[in-house]
């Protein structure tokens, strides 16, 4: 498992470091049911949360929407985590990670993906794209306590 | 109805959906992220996770009936399904939903019918049972009573 280890300066994106007692997470699901379960799972670990139901609505909050010029217009630097699921119609959660990882703004915000399968190719090709971690679903209390932890780092 | 004969249905009626595979180990996971902040969640992704369910199994019902199967769509609803049930501990309803995906590989339209049947059973037995136990949860409160803790 690749450990994301970030320094203080350079982390982040533009303007805060993470607020040790609430991040900021983006979560990226097209499940009605693992929105909801991942909302839940991250406030309990005292998160604070924004929903996107699909890559592109994702990208939009974030500033990286095609029709937004400057990257800065988005939400892109409030957020300290993205979480997303993979399999997604219209854009995978893998394609969602390489277009954050293209981002001058938002490469270093850490990236988790989630699946309900455990493929090893799908799993390195997306550790390849710098994803910070890789989690199986359904989603544990325990899953999300270790993310979080590794946030505070 | 006695609070304690209430409370004893609850306990029992949650040990069934257990032991009879209805539930597993997910659901209490649900159960862990209730509290006094959220004190309906439980009840709140079980309700939602009907509501969704039961358009995907019609969105299934109509997609089998085509002339023309689009097992490919067939499959995302599947999937979707597998994800969710998954999601709240509804086993047997994923476990369906697993073979039903193997039926659509083999592009088999006989085989996935008979998946969907299944389907269908084991959702409502297990919504049924989920909202008998609701129900007593709302009885033992409403009766001053305590919601017994089941391990």
């Amino acid at each position: 498992m690749d450990f994301y280890s970030s320094s203080s300066t350079n982390s982040r994106g533009i303007g805060e470091p993470c607020p040790a007692d609430e991040p900021h997470v983006l979560a990226v699901d097209d499940n009605l049911v693992d929105r909801k379960l991942v909302e839940r799972l991250l406030k309990k670990s005292s998160c604070k949360v924004t929903t996107a139901e699909n890559g592109l609505r994702a990208l939009e909050y974030l500033g990286l929407g095609s029709d937004q010029k400057h990257s800065t217009t988005g939400n892109g630097s409030k957020v300290n985590m993205i979480i997303t699921d993979y399999c997604m119609p219209g854009m995978t959660g893998y394609e969602l990670l390489k277009k954050i990882k293209e981002s001058s703004i938002l490469k270093d915000v850490p990236v988790v993906i989630m699946s309900s399968e455990n493929i090893p190719t799908r799993i390195d090709q997306c550790m390849e794209e710098g994803a910070q971690m890789f989690m199986l679903k359904p989603l544990k209390h325990s899953d999300v306590k270790s993310l979080r932890c590794q946030l505070m780092q | 109805m006695e609070v304690v004969q209430l409370q004893r249905s609850f306990v029992e009626c949650m040990a069934s959906l257990f032991r009879e595979g209805l539930l597993d180990a997910q659901f209490s996971q649900l159960q862990q992220l209730q509290d006094d902040s959220n004190p309906d969640f439980v009840v709140e992704v079980v309700s939602l996770f009907f509501e969704d369910s039961e358009r995907l199994l019609n969105d299934l019902t109509m997609a089998l009936d085509q002339p023309n199967v689009d097992f490919k769509q067939v499959d995302a609803h599947v999937h979707q399904l597998k994800g969710s049930s998954s999601s709240v501990g509804a086993q047997r309803v994923k476990n369906c939903c697993v073979l039903f995906r193997n039926c659509c590989e083999e592009q088999n339209t006989e085989a996935c019918l008979q998946c969907l049947q299944q389907i269908k059973q084991e959702h409502l037995l297990v919504k049924n049972k989920l909202q008998t136990l609701f129900e007593l949860e709302q009885q033992i409160v409403a009766a001053g009573g305590a919601i017994p803790m089941v391990q």
